[in-house]
C-alpha cells in the first residue's frame, strides 16, 4: 500500500466513523419505532440533506472498502499487481453506482407507480 | 491446529475486524440493490423486505449489523493505535470493542420482529 | 540436583525445512530453564543437534526460539513456566527464518532487511564547518529522543519477526525489527538520511503493511513496541504524503 492508498483509506474511515454511527443511529430508531417502507420513504423522498448525507456516505464507501480489499487478498491469496488493482477499482465503481442508485432511488419523487 | 501467537487479543482483533469488512463488502452491492428496488415505488420495496423476512435472513441482518459495529469499533482501535503514541491495554480495549458491538447487535434484535 | 525422578518430555525439531520431531526425556531440575534442557540434550544426549546461544544470561538474543508456540529467548524461559498443561517442552525454530539445522536459523535476510529499511546512522559531512564540529545537544527528555528510546534497546534478536504474521503472508515484507530500528533513526535530530529511509518504508514492503496485530509487541523480550514505531512511522509518512514535514 502506498502513502496515498494508506491516506485515502484512513480519511475515508473518518468519514465513514461518523457516518456510521448515524446510520447505525438511524436504523435502530427506525426498527425500533417499527417502520415501514413506506414511512421511511416519506422521510427520505425529497429530502436533500438525505441525499448529501448518503452521497458521501457512499463515495467513502467506494474508497475505503477496495482499498481495504486490496490488502485482504494481497496478503491471502497470490493474486497482486495491476490486474488486481484494475479489478478492484472496477469494484470501487460499481460500488459508487450502486450506491448513488440507491440513494437517489429513496430520494426521487416516483418514477414508475407500479399499474 | 490453531498457531499459539494467534490466541492473543491483538491478532483476534485483527481477524475479526477483517473478516467483518469481507463480509461488509459482500453485503454492501446487495444493499444497493435492495434499496434501488425503491425506484418502483414504496410497495416494490415492501416487496423485497418481505421476502427477506425470514428468520435465517433475519439473524443474518442482526450478523451484519453487528459486523458493522464491530468493524467501526475495531477501526477506531486501530486508528487509536496509529494516532496516539500513548501505548493501549490490549485486552481491555478489544474487549470494549467486541462488547459495543454485541451491545449494538443486541439492541436490534431485541427491536427487530 | 534432580528432584526425584522426574522427567521432562522434550520434543525437538530435527532437521531443516524438511524434518521431524525427536523427543529426548531430560531430568527436571529445580529453576531449569530451556536453554539449559538444550544444552543438556546436545552434552548428554545427541551431540548432533544445533542450538545457539552465547551470553545466556538475557543480554544477546541468540538462543530464540519457539517454545510450545511462541517465540522467546530459552535462558529466560524458567522450564516451570513454559510447559503446559502436559508438562511436555516442544522446540522449533523460529518461524520465518529459513531453517541451517535444527533449532539454528539463518539471520542473513534479517539483517538484509534492516539494510533495506536504512536501518543505520548517516553522519551530516559537517565536519569542514568548525562551527559544526561541537558535540550535537539532543536533550534527553525531548520528544524525539523519547520516542528513539522507546525503540532503541532492539539486539536484533528475531523473535518479533518470529511472531509476525504478516512477515508469513508476505516475505519481502521488511518486518517489525527493521521498521523499529528505521523509526529511531527518524527520530535522531543527527542523522542525514530521513528522506532516503522515509522512502525506504514506504511502499507495499514497508510501514503500510502492518495491520497492528501486535503479536511483535506482546513477545518482545525487551518490551519494546515495533507496533507503535511503525504507527510513527505511518504518521510521518502521511505528513509527507500530505505535503507537510512531520
Amino acid at each position: 500500500m502506498t502513502a496515498v492508498l494508506f491516506a485515502a483509506q484512513r480519511i475515508s474511515a473518518l468519514a465513514l466513523a461518523f457516518a456510521v454511527c448515524v446510520h447505525l443511529t438511524t436504523i435502530l430508531y427506525a426498527v425500533r419505532a417499527g417502520l415501514t417502507a413506506g414511512a421511511i420513504l416519506e422521510r427520505t423522498r425529497e429530502n436533500v440533506w438525505f441525499l448529501a448525507f448518503y452521497a458521501v456516505f457512499v463515495l467513502a464507501i467506494a474508497i475505503h472498502a477496495p482499498i481495504g480489499l486490496r490488502n485482504i487478498v494481497r496478503e491471502w491469496t497470490m493474486w497482486r499487481g495491476r490486474s488486481l488493482d484494475v479489478a478492484l477499482a472496477l469494484f470501487a465503481i460499481v460500488l459508487l453506482l450502486l450506491g448513488m442508485r440507491a440513494a437517489l432511488a429513496v430520494y426521487l419523487p416516483i418514477f414508475r407507480e407500479p399499474s | 491446529m490453531i498457531q499459539r501467537t494467534h490466541i492473543k487479543p491483538g491478532y483476534l482483533a485483527a481477524l475479526l475486524h477483517r473478516l467483518a469488512g469481507i463480509a461488509l463488502a459482500v453485503f454492501l452491492p446487495i444493499h444497493f440493490l435492495a434499496l434501488a428496488s425503491a425506484l418502483n415505488g414504496a410497495d416494490a420495496l415492501d416487496e423485497f423486505l418481505n421476502v427477506v423476512n425470514t428468520p435465517i435472513l433475519k439473524i443474518a441482518e442482526c450478523g451484519i449489523v453487528v459486523a458493522l459495529a464491530l468493524h467501526l469499533s475495531l477501526g477506531l482501535r486501530v486508528l487509536a493505535i496509529e494516532f496516539i503514541p500513548a501505548r493501549e491495554p490490549t485486552r481491555i480495549a478489544v474487549t470494549l470493542c467486541l462488547a459495543v458491538a454485541i451491545a449494538v447487535g443486541l439492541m436490534f434484535m431485541l427491536n427487530v420482529g | 540436583m534432580a528432584l526425584s525422578q522426574d522427567l521432562l518430555h522434550v520434543e525437538v525439531w530435527r532437521g531443516a525445512a524438511e524434518g521431524s520431531f525427536q523427543s529426548f526425556d531430560v531430568p527436571r531440575r529445580e529453576h531449569q530453564t530451556v536453554l539449559d534442557v538444550v544444552t543438556e540434550i546436545q552434552r548428554e544426549q545427541d551431540a548432533t543437534l544445533a542450538y545457539r546461544f552465547a551470553c545466556r544470561v538475557g543480554m544477546c538474543g541468540s538462543c530464540a526460539m519457539v517454545v510450545n508456540g511462541r517465540p522467546r529467548w530459552t535462558c529466560r524461559t524458567r522450564v516451570s513456566e513454559a510447559v503446559g498443561r502436559k508438562g511436555r517442552l516442544r522446540l522449533e525454530p523460529l518461524k520465518n527464518f529459513t531453517v541451517v539445522k535444527d533449532l539454528a536459523v539463518e539471520m542473513t535476510g534479517f539483517f538484509d532487511k534492516w539494510r533495506d529499511a536504512k536501518g543505520h546512522f548517516e553522519p551530516r559531512k559537517a565536519w569542514q564547518d568548525v562551527s559544526q564540529r561541537d558535540f550535537a545537544v539532543v536533550p534527553p527528555a525531548s520528544p524525539e529522543r523519547q520516542a528513539a528510546d522507546a525503540g532503541i534497546e532492539c539486539i536484533g534478536c528475531g523473535v518479533c519477526y518470529s511472531a509476525c504474521d504478516v512477515v508469513a503472508w508476505d516475505k519481502t515484507y521488511l518486518g517489525p525489527a527493521a521498521l523499529n530500528r528505521a523509526w529511531t533513526l527518524v527520530n535522531d535530530v543527527r542523522d542525514n538520511a530521513r528522506a532516503a529511509r522515509l522512502h525506504a518504508v514506504s511502499g507495499s514492503t514497508g510501514c503500510h503493511a502492518c495491520h497492528s496485530h501486535m503479536n511483535c509487541t506482546e513477545f518482545c523480550p525487551k518490551a519494546i513496541s515495533p507496533t507503535y514505531s511503525i504507527a510513527g512511522l505511518k504518521r510521518a509518512m502521511l505528513s509527507r504524503a500530505l505535503g507537510r514535514r512531520s
